[in-house]
């Protein structure tokens, strides 16, 4: 392990982060947060990587600092709207081009797991990540993610058949 | 593991997102307001694809036939470089205005700071007071900046310009004759100079 301060580190343009990484933390988002709330966080998130961005001391794993950020704020959103006592039914339509989901069952069902299985299935299956890497993201260990990951899908396995 | 089930999630990789992505960047970055240090976009012109690039002083920077610029605009002025067209429509209606002849002078400000010198600066804003449909040697702009002897030194201040066309470096050439070097190409430098009305 190399230790000390680091003197002064070469960021990326931002633009390079959203060209690689904008569609996979968007379809994160669909997958977690939900296709009607997808929008809002992506945008969430973008301006909070923006703000933090000049201030990061470390580059080395942009993608999965972007995947931190997109995971809190799908969180929030999740909060804010068991908290909002509307109807669903009664919120503004989204504007957003809209996203197709093949098997919209399966992935309502992946939105009602408790949020750390939610996203750690999300990570593991949809942006690959390996367990080291949703736990870095979700918080807690590996063994965790792991476990995660493992209840999540036997979850599943009881709400959804092909 | 592979079963019907974790199938069926590997499937939500394929899913399209793109277009409902690029809408949420163009939304973000509409709201972005300062957090955008640096603003950049493309115009396709008649010498090619530019890259445009401004911060909240003005237009900082023109690139060459997809250039590749944002590194370079991240190390020096900041890594918040994102893509923001309607920031440069000013910029961007003017050349376009420029290019069908149009217009002859750009009416918005300029950011200097990659541009580094005192001589270099001095250099430029002589450079940006010869009118169009003329040229002025090296040695002209030289003394012009206050050094007649200077005109290599004047040379590197235009091949480093950082905003070409806008900060017309094409119109300094040697007094040797001939049209000399130009950063985008020398066919380029010969365009503008038409395209302005100058005749050798």
């Amino acid at each position: 392990m190399k230790s000390g301060p680091v003197k002064s580190i070469a960021l990326p343009p931002f633009q390079d982060l959203l060209d690689a990484h904008r569609d996979e933390v968007y379809r994160f988002l669909v997958f977690t947060a939900g296709p009607g709330e997808a929008a809002d966080c992506f945008q969430e998130t973008m301006l909070s990587a923006l703000r933090a961005y000049p201030t990061l001391s470390d580059a080395s794993n942009l993608r999965g600092w972007l995947f931190t950020i997109a995971h809190h704020k799908a969180v929030d959103g999740h909060r804010a709207r068991a908290r909002r006592p509307v109807p669903a039914a009664a919120l503004p339509e989204p504007v957003v081009a809209p996203v197709e989901i093949e098997d919209p069952k399966l992935w309502a069902a992946v939105r009602r797991l408790p949020e750390k299985q939610r996203a750690a299935v999300v990570l593991r299956f949809v942006a690959d990540l390996p367990y080291a890497r949703i736990a870095a993201i979700t918080g807690g260990t590996e063994a965790a993610a792991r476990q995660n990951v493992r209840a999540g899908l036997i979850r599943l396995r009881e709400e959804w058949t092909p | 593991m592979t079963d019907d089930l974790t199938a069926a999630l590997h499937r939500g990789r394929r899913t399209t997102v793109d277009a409902a992505s690029a809408e949420a960047v163009a939304r973000a970055v509409e709201r972005a307001g300062t957090l955008v240090d640096v603003a950049v976009a493309s115009l396709d012109s008649p010498i090619g694809r530019l890259t445009l690039a401004a911060t909240p002083k003005g237009l900082v920077r023109i690139g060459f036939h997809d250039e590749y610029v944002y590194d370079d605009l991240a190390e020096r002025l900041s890594p918040r470089v994102v893509e923001a067209p309607k920031r440069l429509d000013t910029v961007r209606r003017q050349l376009d205005e420029y290019f069908d002849g149009r217009r002859r002078h750009f009416r918005f400000a300029l950011d200097l700071s990659l541009s580094t010198g005192e001589f270099r600066r001095r250099a430029l804003e002589a450079a940006r007071r010869i009118p169009p449909g003329e040229t002025a040697t090296y040695g002209d702009l030289a003394a012009e900046a206050g050094n007649p002897r200077a005109a290599r030194a004047v040379g590197s201040a235009m091949a480093t310009n950082p905003i070409p066309i806008v900060v017309p470096c094409h119109r300094v050439v040697p007094s040797t004759g001939g049209l000399g070097n130009y950063g985008g190409g020398v066919e380029i430098k010969a365009k503008l100079l038409h395209l302005e009305g100058y005749r050798p």
